[in-house]
């Protein structure tokens, strides 16, 4: 109760500090890297569901903000070009999934020739819902902060979901990423305003823009932005990882927990990252759809930090020459955060719709250390946001007790790596969990695709059968 | 250029990719550290010879577990330095006067039947330093209970109080550890200094110590002793910082802990008014060890979210 009554910084049990390595990150402005040299590279799955069709094929003259990749059913969104040239192939390519993915190459044109019917800002305060979401979904919008939600999905829980509360994650808890930080204190208008078009859509909530309190800068410009706003709080959170989870979020600012294997609308919310209600923004107020995001590329491993602000399908190697290239030795290469990003086999990866950042490690950031037997020290216990016992877990997956996995919660692991990075023995925790979660919902896919088989052969015989019952 | 890269192959793992500092060798040294005042004190309040005694028993105790895992052709893990720690705890717990020979046997016992057979670090379900010390005291009970500081036998402040015989050095005296007792068990004061020590490094937290001490003081009250006195003797700081909180043998959960101390100074004091025996803390670790795996099952901490399913 009292964090109510005192305005300390609120925050969620358990979670850890890892060294933030933001002082070469959050200092740099963000710089303008609008005219890509390479080819631009645009995967066909840049969000969760059903990979889009390509709409254009080799050879093909392209504007910029043309759908190139059609989306196949509710749970996906369109593929727009970020430049104006010609189709060079359609063909799978590496993504940062560690996957080829089914994309479409188009060398730039440098003429940045716009497809028809762009910058039409919409009178939003006259549109239904329905035709909001419609604008969002077209402009492409994913969630931004990696998962690659469909944005209009999110916004849609659905007729029985109250929703009261909208939450626009700032906390950028990730060590070295400072993208949303830049963006907060360098766009602080689009995000309220952004935001406020997304509270059109759920006229019974309240709007939250959440910042970890290491950002001081940005929590006051957003504080004198939203005075008067009597339907907008900016909240101060502690800085702590992982304060941006989405289940720690809503824990620390409404003191509700979504229930497991639930949504964050089952308990009224919705949480969104900065960069989405951006994307947002742009799409209804300046009629653009995403075609750009904004990457920090870090590491000991590169000349200097930057943040950039980039066409969507640019190359990395390209944008890593632009921080000044790799110096000393690169021994690792991760899209996304330290703690939950993904090695990369080499720079040859487009930007996408969720690369938040590219971090560019030398042998002795990439330290692993050596695994060795669990001394029971319990820290992982401590740091589990999820209030899980990471060791327990971590014997079941090895020993592929799965049945036990599940039964202590394994599933509820958000895998956001705070057990294996305090474990003092280096054990591999976090990674067998991925693992084991994997394994399990494969199975259980299984189970109910052969389940449903089941019941289709039932139904099929039942029909071929004179139909007795009836 | 093409060719370039694809020579190079790059470190791939899964996430997390930063991983803290501190490592299994590293506690372990802070550890030491943290015991090392008191060491030092030991040496000047009972004589170099316990020097001899710390020696044998480290020594015995890295010696045996390199040899144990040689012979049953397992990884060596002397380099974790947890056998040091066992080794210089154990010596702690000797008296001054303890032969070498049996202090390099206890070392050994320690190491192997306690901590190695039950499958190495992080495996034994006992204490491996107080086992040992309770496995010599049975088998040498003479020579693990008789006391004496520069030659001149003392009896500790615990056995006067038991027997009723002697004069009781000063609350003082108990608190710098001018005492007789155990090697490093005296001085409560330089034990209090490396437990905060450890408390503060966040090597281990305050939950058990300060359970456990204060559970002992205000029973020594309740049962009509001087409660104060009960926690500066009888080896309780070094109990309730080093022993009780060895992470392998003491609960994970933060609720686990609070009985796991409040268990440990209960039996303490049963101990020490009602039985038998002047002191307490080894055994009421020991009997919470056994307990260990029974309250971590039921204090299982309530998830994020948790629904609740009928059963």
């Amino acid at each position: 109760m009292n964090r109510y009554l005192f305005n300390r910084p609120r925050t969620f049990r358990g979670g850890i500090h890892p060294p933030d390595f933001k002082e070469q990150t959050e200092g740099n402005s963000i710089q303008m890297y609008m005219d890509p040299q390479m080819d631009l590279v645009f995967p066909m799955s840049q969000h969760i569901g059903a990979p889009c069709k390509p709409t254009v094929k080799k050879g093909d003259q392209v504007l910029r903000g043309q759908v190139i990749g059609e989306p196949q059913g509710y749970m996906s969104v369109p593929v727009h070009s970020s430049v104006s040239g010609i189709v060079k192939d359609v063909k799978p390519m590496l993504t940062s999934t560690g996957n080829k993915v089914m994309s479409v190459i188009i060398q730039n044109d440098h003429q940045y020739n716009e497809v028809e019917g762009m910058h039409k800002a919409y009178d939003y305060k006259h549109m239904t819902n329905e035709e909001i979401l419609k604008v969002i979904q077209n402009s492409g919008i994913v969630g931004m902060g990696g998962a690659g939600f469909p944005a209009h999905v999110k916004l849609n829980p659905g007729p029985e979901k109250k929703i009261d509360a909208v939450i626009v994650n700032g906390a950028e808890c990730e060590p070295f990423l400072a993208s949303d930080f830049r963006l907060l204190i360098e766009e602080p208008k689009k995000v309220v305003d952004g935001l406020k078009i997304v509270l059109q859509l759920f006229p019974e909530a309240r709007g939250y823009i959440a910042i970890e309190d290491n950002k001081p800068t940005a929590l006051s410009l957003m504080r004198l932005l939203t005075t008067g706003e009597d339907r907008i709080e900016v909240v101060a959170l502690r800085t702590k990882y992982p304060q941006g989870g989405e289940k720690q979020l809503i824990n620390a600012i409404l003191g509700r927990e979504v229930p497991s294997g639930g949504l964050p609308a089952d308990v009224g919310c919705i949480v969104h990252n900065a960069d989405t209600i951006v994307a947002i923004y742009r799409a209804i107020l300046e009629g653009r759809p995403l075609m750009r995001r904004i990457v920090t590329i870090a590491g000991g491993a590169v000349a200097h930090s930057h943040t950039f602000k980039v066409r969507i399908g640019t190359s990395v190697r390209e944008l890593v020459e632009a921080a000044g290239g790799i110096t000393g030795e690169l021994s690792k290469i991760i899209a996304g955060g330290p703690m939950m990003g993904f090695a990369q086999v080499g720079l040859d990866i487009p930007v996408t719709k969720g690369t938040s950042g590219i971090l560019l490690f030398t042998p002795e950031q990439d330290f692993s250390g050596q695994e060795s037997p669990c001394i029971r020290c319990g820290r992982c216990v401590a740091a589990c946001p999820i209030h899980l016992m990471p060791m327990m877990l971590n014997r079941f997956a090895l020993n592929r007790e799965w049945e036990q996995f599940e039964k202590f919660h394994g599933m509820d692991c958000i895998e956001c790596g705070s057990c294996a990075f305090v474990c003092p023995a280096k054990r591999h925790l976090t990674q067998t969990f991925k693992a084991g979660k994997k394994i399990i919902s494969d199975e259980r896919r299984a189970k109910r695709a052969a389940a449903q088989a089941a019941a289709a052969a039932a139904a099929a015989k039942d029909q071929a059968a004179p139909a007795a019952g009836k | 250029m093409a060719d370039e890269q694809e020579k190079t192959l790059y470190h791939l793992s899964v996430s997390p990719h930063i991983r803290s500092k501190q490592t299994t060798t590293s506690i372990m040294l802070e550890v030491m550290l943290a015991l090392l005042p008191a060491a030092v004190f030991s040496v000047i309040h009972f004589g170099p010879r316990v020097l001899l005694v710390y020696a044998a028993c480290m020594g015995s105790a890295v010696l045996s577990e390199w040899i144990w895992q040689k012979l049953t052709h397992q990884d060596i893990t002397i380099k974790d330095c947890s056998a040091l720690v066992t080794g210089m705890l154990l010596a702690m717990n000797l008296p001054p006067d303890i032969p070498v020979w049996m202090a390099i046997v206890g070392s050994a016992f320690a190491i192997i039947i306690v901590k190695q057979v039950f499958g190495g670090i992080g495996e034994n379900f006992m204490n491996p330093a107080l086992t040992a010390r309770c496995f010599m005291l049975v088998s040498w009970s003479s020579a693990m209970t008789s006391f004496a500081v520069h030659g001149v036998s003392s009896a500790t402040p615990l056995t006067i109080i038991k027997t009723g015989e002697g004069q009781l050095p000063s609350l003082l005296d108990a608190f710098i550890g001018n005492i007789s007792g155990c090697i490093g068990e005296t001085s409560a004061l330089l034990l209090l200094l490396g437990g905060l020590y450890l408390i503060i490094r966040g090597i281990i937290d305050w939950i058990v110590p300060l359970t456990y001490i204060l559970t002992v003081l205000v029973l020594g009250y309740v049962f009509g002793r001087d409660g104060l006195y009960e926690i500066l003797t009888g080896g309780l700081m070094i109990g309730a910082f080093f022993m009780a909180t060895d992470y392998t043998t003491s609960p994970m959960t933060h609720k686990g802990r609070f009985i796991m101390g409040i268990g440990c100074g209960l039996i303490t004091s049963i101990i020490r008014c009602f039985g038998g025996y002047p002191e307490g803390v080894s055994f009421s670790i020991l009997l919470m060890n056994i307990m260990v795996p029974f309250i971590d099952k039921v204090t299982l901490p309530r998830i994020y979210g948790e629904v609740k399913t009928s059963k």
